[in-house]
């Protein structure tokens, strides 16, 4: 006997078996993977169906400029999702922010007032939203029900109609771009990136996000172990809240205005992106990165759909059939993994 | 009298007779009804019939929500069961014709219908959860009645159609008499069959149902099948009281009303026990407290701080962090205990 021939059956035997090892110990990132995948193929077929007009410098630039609120949105969301909740205020707390923020400026109050008062209170909806959740045993869907309310009824009191903004260092956020050949990027983008890597850091580096993984995948056992449940899931609600009132600064730096109807239905927005970037619904699986890709898709979308000038009805539609396809696949994920166990 | 205050409607039900005091007090002209060519006009008359599409929505999701469920696509639902019936009367050469508009609601109702059993089928078959599950057709469903009325807000002049929702039958609103007529037909349904007992079944612990042989597939399908129907015929009043399909705006955030409506009733999120009267209460209440908002001069934009405000109240009222420590205060005066054991002995022999 030779070696040779003792290797060829090891051999094939070893390379189905690594890719099964690779996918069992990696099953979670599946649906980010493919969710980037999808995002190829956007790509690859705009590019194919625009004659190349698509893949430009300009355009991504101005896809992370264009869903820069959505994306600071959307890595509030994956905390609160991780951690098993939900949270449907952040699309109308970003719009109570977003107003309080121009009418603050347009009485005057100075930026270094008016912009911690709109991340303090975007976060303080967010602890009124965890309190409920954590203390009173509420249901994270009803609460933040009410703080959807809250916050669409905020925005009304605080005014009825768009306020203008002047105030420049707000439209400096929006209005600067330091470009790189074709490439920019505006102070809204910056702001955007940081949310993720400084939310992808705390997740996956220290023992806060550790422990929101933890009471997502399993609460009691979390709650045995010791762990801070409770203040962890507080503060998962609190980020969300807070992350909501920075969309609302990008948001009005963006538009250059507050107006009381912004954000409607942007809560199922940041949702789908979340989910469409592979976090599990039902909490402790997830990535911070593949919310990012989420968005990327949905910005995709979005700009196919303008590029092609088809009705923006399509949308909609497009979105809610991919969300249907990645939720199937996600459960299929979750079916096998429970075989498994 | 102890039996009417261990109901569970006793809370709901006195805050939507607080409501109606505190109105009558402020504007004595609310509680009068009058009766003009037989027909009754008031300000209560006016809340009943505008609660009907609420209504309609409030006691599918009751259903939905006793098999520990949620139904968030009904107002989507609603805006293609508005835009497909007046499309269809729009496209009709003559919109008066009383079968034209019959036609066209039953296409519209079987619409939803399938709207309905489409939420079923993801969520019995496929074993998604609820809230994602309906939270597709949530998003795609109003790009689809937009695509149904092209874009535009359909307006059509049918004297049959706009009597849906501003005709009057025997002195009495004709909205109203569809939302009698379904709150009868479910309580009849689920209350005077097995069905009821079987979907609280269900949603107290759907494998025990199941290994207890109730076909729990089909009772959760059929609950989101009534759902969307339900939220159909409320897409055909809406539009009827607007005459006209406004695919943004019909049953825009209805589904959050539904569930309110449904969570001030009396029936838990969590599935299981659950009380068609109190989500008729809970419906009364809304549009009692949106007319008394409408009422102080609140732009109605603003009356949402209001409904923020009556659900915390309501779900820390129910919670039991609260209930515990409130017994706890009663037990240092030495009262409580008694009717709690009351409580535990009454549902074990019911």
């Amino acid at each position: 006997m030779t070696a040779t021939t003792l290797d060829r059956p090891v051999r094939t035997q070893e390379k189905p078996s690594m890719l099964k090892t690779f996918l069992s110990r990696n099953g979670s990132m599946m649906p980010t993977f493919a969710a980037i995948l999808i995002l190829i193929l956007l790509f690859a077929g705009a590019e194919a169906f625009l004659r190349g007009d698509f893949i430009t410098p300009r355009n991504i630039s101005a896809l992370l400029l264009d869903n820069a609120y959505l994306l600071v949105l959307a890595v509030g969301m994956t905390f609160v999702i991780l951690t098993g909740g939900i949270d449907l205020s952040v699309g109308s707390v970003m719009a109570f922010t977003g107003i309080l923020g121009a009418r603050m400026l347009a009485e005057g109050a100075p930026v270094a007032v008016t912009v911690p008062t709109m991340l303090l209170g975007g976060a303080a909806i967010g602890l009124l939203i965890g309190i409920l959740v954590q203390y009173f045993g509420v249901q994270p869907f009803i609460a933040s029900l009410a703080g959807l309310f809250l916050g669409r009824g905020l925005a009304y009191i605080v005014s009825l109609s768009s306020i203008k903004v002047e105030e420049p260092a707000i439209l400096w956020l929006q209005s600067t771009r330091m470009s790189f050949g074709g490439w920019y990027i505006t102070p809204t983008g910056i702001i955007a990136l940081s949310a993720v890597a400084i939310a992808a850091f705390v997740l996956h580096l220290t023992r806060f996000g550790r422990t929101i993984y933890a009471v997502g995948g399993n609460e009691q056992s979390a709650r045995l172990m010791g762990l801070k449940v409770g203040r962890v899931k507080i503060a998962a609600y609190t980020i969300s809240g807070f992350c909501a009132g920075l969309a609302g600064l990008i948001l009005t730096a963006y538009s250059g205005a507050g107006y009381p109807r912004n954000g409607i239905g942007t809560e199922l927005d940041a949702i789908a992106a979340v989910v469409i970037g592979g976090t599990l619904l039902i909490g402790g699986r997830g990535y911070v990165l593949g919310s990012m890709v989420g968005v990327f898709v949905y910005g995709t979308i979005k700009t196919i759909i303008s590029f092609m000038g088809a009705e923006q009805s399509w949308m909609q539609i497009i979105v809610g059939a991919l969300l249907l396809l990645f939720i199937v696949v996600q459960r299929a994920i979750v079916a096998r993994s429970d075989g498994r166990r | 009298m102890n039996a009417i205050m261990k109901s569970r409607l006793v809370w709901p039900a006195s805050a939507l007779i607080l409501l109606i005091l505190v109105n009558t007090i402020a504007r004595p002209q609310f509680i009068k009804i009058t009766v003009r060519d037989g027909e009754l006009y008031g300000a209560l008359i006016d809340i009943l019939r505008n609660s009907a599409p609420l209504m309609l929505v409030a006691l599918g999701m009751t259903i939905v929500i006793a098999t520990r469920g949620i139904d968030l696509s009904v107002g989507a639902i609603m805006a293609v069961s508005g835009a497909v019936a007046l499309t269809i009367i729009d496209g009709s050469g003559d919109p008066g014709n009383l079968a034209t508009v019959l036609i066209a609601v039953v296409v519209a109702l079987l619409v939803s219908l399938v709207l309905g059993a489409w939420n079923g089928l993801l969520v019995s078959v496929f074993g998604i959860q609820p809230i994602i599950a309906t939270l597709v057709l949530m998003l795609a469903g109003r790009g689809v009645a937009l695509l149904i009325t092209g874009g535009f807000i359909t307006t059509v002049n049918s004297e049959p159609f706009s009597f849906i929702a501003t005709g009057y039958l025997v002195a009495l609103p004709f909205a109203f008499l569809i939302s009698i007529a379904a709150i009868v037909a479910i309580s009849v349904i689920e209350r005077r069959t097995a069905l009821g007992v079987l979907t609280e079944a269900v949603g107290i612990n759907p494998e025990a149902s199941r290994l207890a042989g109730v076909r729990s597939r089909g009772i959760i399908w059929s609950a989101y099948a009534v759902s969307g129907v339900l939220a159909g015929l409320a897409g055909v009043v809406y539009a009827s009281n607007i005459r006209a399909a406004d695919a943004n705006a019909a049953g825009l955030f209805i589904e959050l009303y539904a569930i309110l409506a449904v969570v001030l009733g009396g029936t838990s999120l969590n599935g299981g026990k659950f009380s068609l009267a109190g989500t008729v209460i809970g419906v009364l209440i809304i549009q009692t407290l949106e007319s008394t908002i409408l009422f102080l001069g609140v732009p109605s934009a603003q009356s949402p701080v209001f409904f923020a405000i009556v659900v915390v109240v309501v779900v820390v009222a129910q919670s039991s962090r609260l209930r515990s420590d409130l017994t706890k205060l009663f037990r240092r005066t030495g009262a409580a205990p008694a009717p709690a054991q009351d409580r535990e002995k009454a549902e074990v022999a019911s």
